[in-house]
């Protein structure tokens, strides 16, 4: 079975070799990228292209990785046990399965998505180092071992917030998804808007890869952010000419709100608009 | 032919090891990729480089490694970036700096700097020695001081080192970030962990050990944790701090993340009355130093990064700044920073045995009682122990 990419996802040559190297060593895939690109979806689509259950573990700041494995609720224990419920001689009732351990016992080869791994504590990473290795852990309330019957395919994406240890880089597939050159970028507007105007695209697209130039930008719009400007145009019914307009009294692009996401970056590009405009005249 | 490439990896500072070597070829074994000098490339792109900073590097050892085996034509011979750069440094004319900064553009510097390379070679073959000298010299150019660079323009080197500078922060992601932990280990220290205020947290394992032991629900509160250093942090920048300025902002990025109390603020070879935060805006947007001392408390730790070096009355005199004309000297400004925060460093990227052969150094560390580091690992340990020893 191998990974093409899905008739909603461009994906490059190069990323389609280390998803099918992923998919078939089953070695975890890291993939790392500006926001944007589309690190994400890609776990979605591979759950998809592999007719896969996709399961979510979407990581924050304060998650821990023993709560990926399980949790066990001491406190609602606790007060079973003073109000004398049956339940409390049985130690698995207070057990939550985490997205790990659901994984791992899934009845159907699942996708493992670990977001964002790099919003968590430096140790998170290390904590999983075994688990991802052998695709086992250890319950010590109850003594039982949860193994994968088979090595779930595990997608981690990162935004480089925080480095990631050697140790856990060493067990990984690597791949950064750079961003999209004109041509990727056209397949990818293709595949979102199938009808499109092919002229309106282009002209979008200038605008699009122009502010990306601006230097010193906070955020540059990414994929994603173009997607949604070229969704709020159509949705606009904006006229062609708008676009077209080289009149340098407007210079800022129509419902820029969709690219620039930064009061600082707006403020930029007006007074870089409004230093061209000076110059032409 | 594989484990070739592996030790050129290795040479080459990406940290492969036997491990992505073995899944390299279970990879290759199992059929993973297409038989293809593409497929064959992503697949070892994927499975030995980690870090986006390292892809630059791994496309040139792979050119380098699998020239010809692959199919792929002659790569130009390499020239090291420090090379080319020192190389420049010493041999473009003022002229052709202007009419590379006129270029713009990095990728075209370094087509220039080839070019006049590869003249210079050519010139080399033919008998002349210069080049030979010049061809060694960069790499014995261990003594690179900013004085002597200042005596060859200051105004062409500071252009110079901004393009590369910013060559460097792609270039050299991956060193930098090394370096960027281990100071991250250094400033922990700094993090006094105080244990402050009221019973506010539930201490679970406390309440159940707790609850366990009486037979009764038994709730444990324990005093929340809080960071409690508050920190400012002055960077020398521009004129002589100009080779260092990688290590400082080595040090600025551990530490932003560090801390949730920490200001910054840059200033030119000494404290006078104004420092500035944006350096961009140096002359717009001052912040005075009186507003700094009033406004931050006594119990903020101080440390200031600079090399120290400079004519020694721009310290003790008024008027003696080289940008503008001072009231009071640096010396008391100084004092009065130090007095106020009793806990205060100098951090000092020199080594510490050129010191003393720097009078505006000796003097710094007087007006520091001493206090000041050199930075390196060890340095920045003394210095946190300095900072957080109780007074």
């Amino acid at each position: 079975m191998r990974f093409e990419g899905t008739q909603d996802y461009v994906a490059t040559d190069d990323l389609k070799v280390a998803v099918n190297a992923a998919v078939l060593l089953r070695r975890p895939l890291l993939v790392k990228g500006e926001p944007g690109t589309g690190k994400t979806v890609l776990a979605q689509e591979i759950a998809k292209a592999l007719n896969a259950p996709l399961i979510e573990w979407n990581v924050k700041s304060t998650t821990k990785a023993h709560q990926g494995l399980y949790e066990y609720d001491a406190v609602a224990r606790l007060r079973d046990g003073q109000l004398g419920d049956p339940r409390v001689h049985e130690i698995s009732n207070y057990i939550r399965k985490g997205k790990l351990w659901e994984a791992f016992s899934s009845p159907k080869l699942p996708v493992l998505l670990i977001d964002e791994i790099d919003k968590a504590d430096i140790e998170f990473p290390n904590d999983l180092l075994q688990e991802l290795d052998r695709m086992a852990f250890h319950v010590y309330e109850t003594g039982e071992t949860i193994a994968a019957q088979e090595r779930p395919v595990v997608v981690i994406t990162s935004n480089n917030e925080k480095e990631l240890p050697d140790a856990f880089l060493r067990r990984c597939f690597f791949h950064y998804i750079k961003f999209p050159d004109r041509e990727t970028m056209q397949a990818i507007v293709d595949v979102h808007f199938p009808g499109i105007q092919k002229i309106l695209v282009s002209k979008a697209m200038d605008i699009f890869y122009d502010i990306r130039e601006v230097p010193g930008l906070k955020k540059k719009p990414s994929t994603s952010e173009l997607l949604d400007w070229l969704k709020l145009l159509l949705n606009e019914d904006m006229p062609l000419d708008v676009l077209q307009n080289s009149d340098p009294t407007k210079a800022i692009p129509p419902l820029h709100g969709a690219l620039l996401k930064n009061e600082q970056d707006i403020m930029m590009f007006e007074r870089l608009a409004f230093m061209t405009r000076r110059q032409q005249r | 032919m594989l484990l070739n490439f592996l030790d050129a990896l290795r040479a080459a500072g990406i940290p492969a090891s036997i491990k992505e070597h073995l899944l390299l070829l279970e990879a290759l074994d199992r059929d993973v990729i297409e038989r293809r000098p593409e497929e064959f490339y992503y697949l070892a792109r994927a499975i030995y480089v980690k870090d986006e900073g390292l892809i630059d590097r791994f496309d040139q050892v792979f050119a380098r490694v699998f020239k010809g085996v692959l199919g792929q034509e002659g790569v130009e011979a390499e020239i090291p970036e420090e090379w080319l750069r020192l190389v420049a440094e010493k041999f473009l004319t003022p002229e052709e700096m202007e009419k590379i900064k006129s270029l713009g553009d990095w990728d075209k510097i370094m087509e220039t700097l080839k070019q006049r390379l590869e003249e210079q070679q050519g010139r080399h073959q033919g008998g002349n020695k210069w080049i030979g000298t010049g061809g060694t010299s960069p790499f014995g150019h261990g003594g690179y001081n900013p004085e002597g660079v200042r005596i060859g323009g200051e105004s062409r080197h500071k252009r110079a080192i901004k393009v590369w500078e910013k060559r460097e922060f792609q270039n050299l992601d991956n060193s930098r970030e090394l370096g960027t932990r281990n100071i991250k280990v250094a400033l922990r220290r700094l993090r006094r962990f105080a244990r402050e205020g009221a019973a506010d947290e539930l201490d679970l394992d406390e309440t159940i050990r707790g609850t366990a032991r009486q037979g009764w629900l038994d709730i444990r509160m324990r005093p929340e944790r809080h960071n409690a250093v508050k920190l400012l942090l002055f960077l020398d920048v521009g004129g002589s701090m100009d080779p260092y300025i990688k290590l400082c902002e080595e040090l600025f990025s551990a530490a932003t993340g560090e801390f949730k109390n920490m200001e910054f603020f840059y200033f030119h070879n000494c404290l006078y009355e104004s420092v500035w935060k944006n350096n961009a805006r140096r002359f717009a947007e001052r912040t005075p130093t009186w507003d700094i001392l009033h406004k931050y408390g006594h119990d903020y730790k101080v440390i200031f990064v600079g090399d120290a070096a400079m004519s020694p009355y721009e310290i003790t005199h008024p008027g003696g700044a080289v940008e503008y004309m001072n009231p009071e000297s640096g010396a008391v400004w100084m004092q009065r920073v130090t007095h106020t925060y009793p806990a205060a460093v100098w951090l000092n990227p020199t080594q510490r045995g050129h010191w003393d052969y720097s009078q505006s150094t000796k003097i710094m560390r007087q007006l520091m009682n001493d206090r000041m580091y050199p930075l390196t690992i060890e340095g920045i340990d003394d210095a946190m122990r300095e900072l957080t020893r109780k007074r």
